[in-house]
């Protein structure tokens, strides 16, 4: 039973290029060492979740893959791109959506679609089409002239997400998404994540929500700067024989300790 | 007589109706989670059972004491964490211990029983400035603060918020045990999961109580059958086909898997059936149990 | 360069509906302009002055109308002796005294020198020598046209005799001046920062759900800095006093009381301020702006305050500073007491207890 599972990962991996890959990354603040040699692949059209501890390495980590941090040895290509060489390409290419949201909320949502369109450099033309598919997509006609502070959490999500793939990147990461909403918004934000991977957007997202590690194709969860589980989430519970991800995680930072 | 007694709680902010008309007990020595997303009214509630806010209608008692006249005695009994580990950053450990003791007319020493199961897991770190605690032992900190009074009532809001999955699990075994000590606990938390470490959970959203119960009985009372299904891959497009069907009542992931309510009986062989002719790869779908989330949603209906 | 263009765009939204921006960016220019354009006469109107005639003749009387009509002087005083003058010096109800000596016309036409004596008050240095500047040029312009060019028989001379400050060493001014800012500072600002930084953390709600009532919190956080501000004010005086010869003329138990007044009516005010708002920006906001700016400008520190247009000397008059600088001078520079200073002591404890009924009203012993 553990075979076919690898081995089923192992087909479905095969048909999918790599959008991602990472081998021996690492990042040092001196003595710290804050990521650890972590080599890992993301494939074209995925949803992969990069989960782990707060200080386990994530957000540095993240950093380095969009363009933000240079590693300080190890490799990584994002979109095509290297790391090292190309971050300014890199962040043109890709779609980022941080945990707050990233919208203003003393502008109006057509403002903030504009100002995002505009820093993306969309043409005029394109971005007027493009505000018409989103305000369409999502039902925002009534509020597009509203302050996006008079949204619901829920809309505004959905409204920070497609803005963040507003230039049709080819990859979006997702830095913890979901904070704090209800159940029923959470996953109809998740659905649009689901969309958008069937329309080919590949999906990076972190969260420290174990059961949205669910949701994704396949998952690593790091700590104390390294990889300490990769796969697909079944994959992953039959080889900690653990019956959810929270119990693996309980189980590696065990490990960890 | 309850620990906690709420009656018809009503406040308003604004145009915003935080809190519409929410009754509740708590008994005493009860472990009770009040469970519910951001925005849903917790921490209102929670100020105003801590005297911190008055209701605008409505009567709400602790410990037999009126929130509104005898909020002396609340204040001096009742320990409270908030959210955000409100704690001195530039005091150590030690020097935040004892000024919440001193604070509360007592010492470290006199209570230290009480506090030792938490205390002690942080008191290697004494002279550590709470700044540079991690958030775990910040929580471990914060607790025991709120604890050294030997509090009959505690309030913990929000106490496992951002904070990792190990912490959390050990923070409820720590409540847990505390229970042995007779006290009461009244805790708001957004995940869910935390429900069935409770011995009785309230549900919160939007301002109203939508179901308060001891979580299994919670879970009892989920009115459909439920169905967990799923294929491999396709998700987006399975959840669209799910909801045309006149059997489902409703569709939501959940995890690897999709839970279908269902309004009308179908078989799980059915429906594999059926998702086999659309074309789906590897269709599974068997009977499931529903969790408090699921009741969570159906209610929020 | 599109996107450049959108980043400026975006800006100037975000700054158009910030109205708290907005206010600063047009609203202070304004006021400034507006107290700097008043405020800052270097003509100084309207002081008030003493006069000693025991002449009372046609000479002495024409000066004295050229004086009282010229804008610069009013009269405080038709003073019989130079005691009542030293009174009225004490008692800061003139800054300036003229006095003439007996038969002056028949003097003048006889060609004999005649000396005039102006008396100033130099603990402000600058306002003295302008006020002596204006009386001489009118007397000498008298005399031109009196006598026409030529001959002088008439030596209005102007003795000068600079009370307090006889140097007329601008520090004398400032030491007290900068004592009044620096208190205020301290007590006012710091205070309501520290409390709104409570509230900022959120331990404010865990100290008010503790046995300890809501006052003794404030007390507690408010004793500190009222230490601090007496042992910083402490240093000022030594330094003042050692460094820059600046004299504590009067009684040392007198200044300490009034100081411990002014700053007991300034951490009223910062509490006060600390009440209407929850975050620390804006704390320190208000107390620079509303506090700090007001009372270095309109106190008398610098600019005399009866040289300022009649609004401007109305709020003067409810700053607190601008009453303890009087009392500082009073005692520090002229050496009087209790009797000199009480309408002042009055005024400030008056002060002191409205501005702590008013934090008492306010201050919530719950969260909104």
């Amino acid at each position: 039973m553990f075979e076919k599972a690898k081995l089923r990962d192992h087909q479905y991996l095969k048909k999918m290029s790599t959008i991602i890959s990472a081998n021996d990354l690492s990042k040092r603040f001196g003595a710290f060492t804050a990521v650890d040699a972590i080599s890992f692949e993301v494939k074209k059209g995925e949803i992969f979740g990069f989960l782990g501890a707060n200080g386990a390495g994530k957000t540095t980590a993240m950093k380095m893959l969009t363009g933000l941090m240079r590693p300080s040895s190890g490799q990584a290509e994002v979109a095509g791109f290297d790391v090292y060489r190309h971050p300014e390409q890199i962040k043109r290419h890709i779609g980022y959506m941080s945990q707050r949201f990233s919208l203003y909320e003393d502008l109006t949502v057509r403002e903030n679609i504009e100002f995002y369109g505009g820093i993306y450099g969309l043409g005029f033309r394109q971005l007027r089409q493009k505000i018409r598919d989103l305000v369409a997509e999502l039902g925002l006609g009534e509020v597009e002239r509203h302050l996006v502070k008079s949204l619901p959490l829920g809309w505004r999500q959905r409204l920070a997400f497609s803005i963040a793939i507003i230039h049709d990147p080819s990859i979006v990461f997702l830095d913890e998404p979901t904070g704090g909403v209800d159940p029923i918004t959470r996953r109809q934000f998740w659905e649009t994540i689901y969309q958008s991977a069937e329309r080919g957007t590949t999906v990076f997202v972190t969260t420290h929500y174990m059961d949205e590690a669910e949701y994704c194709d396949r998952i690593s969860m790091m700590s104390a700067g390294k990889i300490a589980a990769l796969g697909a989430p079944r994959t992953l519970r039959e080889t900690f024989q653990a019956s959810s991800m929270d119990d693996i995680f309980l189980a590696i930072a065990r490990g960890a300790q | 007589m309850n620990a906690i007694e709420i009656s018809t709680i009503r406040k308003q902010f604004g145009s915003v109706v935080a809190l519409d008309n929410i009754t509740l007990q708590v008994r005493e020595g009860e472990l009770f989670g009040l469970l519910g997303p951001d925005g849903a009214g917790k921490t209102t509630l929670m100020r105003i059972l801590t005297t911190l806010m008055l209701p605008d209608s409505g009567y709400a008692s602790v410990n037999g004491w009126d929130v509104q006249r005898d909020y002396r005695s609340i204040r001096k009994n009742v320990g409270y964490m908030p959210g955000r580990f409100s704690l001195y950053q530039d005091l150590s450990v030690e020097e935040n211990i004892r000024f919440f003791a001193t604070l509360f007319g007592t010492t470290l020493e006199e209570n230290y029983d009480m506090i030792r199961d938490i205390y002690s897991q942080i008191e290697p770190f004494r002279t550590r400035r709470a700044g540079k605690l991690s958030g775990g032992m910040k929580q471990k900190l914060a607790l025991s603060c709120a604890l050294v009074h030997q509090p009959k009532v505690l309030f913990l809001d929000e106490p496992t918020t951002g904070v990792d999955p190990v912490s959390r699990k050990e923070f409820w075994d720590i409540l847990s045990r505390l229970k042995d000590k007779g006290i009461t606990m009244f805790v708001s938390t957004p995940y869910m999961d935390e429900a069935s470490r409770c011995d009785r959970v309230a549900l919160i959203e939007k301002g109203r109580i939508l179901d308060v119960d001891q979580p299994d009985r919670i879970v009892a009372r989920f009115p459909y059958p439920l169905l967990a299904v799923r294929t491999q891959g396709d998700t987006y497009r399975l959840l669209q086909d799910l909801r045309q069907q006149p059997w489902a009542h409703s569709v939501f992931p959940f995890g690897e898997f999709i839970h279908v309510a269902l309004s009308a009986p179908v078989s799980p062989a059915q429906v594999r059936a059926l998702l086999l002719e659309k074309g789906y790869q590897n269709p599974e779908a068997m009977e499931t149990t529903p969790g408090i989330e699921d009741c969570f949603m159906e209610l929020m209906h | 360069m599109k996107a450049l263009g959108i980043l400026i765009v975006k800006e100037f939204l975000h700054i158009l509906r910030d109205y708290r921006t907005l206010l600063i960016l047009f609203g202070l220019p304004i006021v400034q302009i507006l107290i700097f354009g008043f405020a800052i006469n270097n003509e100084i109107k309207n002081a008030h002055i003493a006069i000693i005639d025991p002449s009372h003749d046609e000479i002495s009387r024409e000066i004295q109308q050229r004086l009282l009509s010229s804008g610069y002087f009013i009269l405080e005083d038709m003073a019989g002796n130079l005691e009542s003058v030293h009174r009225d010096f004490k008692e800061d109800r003139i800054r300036l005294a003229v006095v003439f000596p007996s038969q002056m016309q028949q003097r003048f036409y006889r060609d004999e020198k005649v000396q005039i004596q102006l008396i100033a008050d130099a603990s402000e240095p600058n306002t003295a020598t302008t006020l002596v500047n204006y009386a001489t040029a009118i007397m000498n312009d008298y005399q031109k046209e009196k006598l026409g060019l030529g001959a002088m028989p008439l030596q209005v001379h102007t003795q000068l005799k600079m009370y307090y400050n006889p140097e007329m060493r601008s520090v004398f001014l400032f030491v007290p001046g900068v004592m009044v800012i620096i208190l205020m500072l301290i007590s006012a600002m710091m205070t309501s920062i520290a409390i709104t930084r409570e509230k900022e953390l959120g331990t404010m709600e865990i100290l008010l759900v503790s046995p300890v009532r809501a006052v003794f919190v404030i007390i507690g956080k408010v004793i500190p800095y009222f230490l601090l501000g007496m042992l910083i004010a402490g240093i000022l005086l030594v330094t003042g006093n050692l460094i820059f010869g600046v004299p504590v003329r009067g009684s040392y138990l007198l200044l300490f009381a009034e100081m411990v007044l002014f700053v007991l009516t300034s951490l009223a005010l910062g509490i006060l301020i600390s009440t209407r708002t929850d975050s620390q920006m804006v704390a320190m906001m208000l107390s620079l702006m509303a506090l700090m700016m007001p009372t270095i400008l309109l106190s008398g520190f610098i600019f005399p305050i009866e040289s300022m247009p009649f609004p401007l000397q109305m709020i003067s008059h409810i700053l607190p500073g601008k009453w303890f600088l009087i009392i500082l001078k009073n005692i520090m520079l002229k050496g009087v007491g209790f009797g000199f200073v009480w309408k002042e002591t009055l005024i400030l404890a008056g002060m002191l207890l409205l501005l702590l009924a008013a934090g008492i009203r306010n201050f919530k012993i719950r969260l909104s």
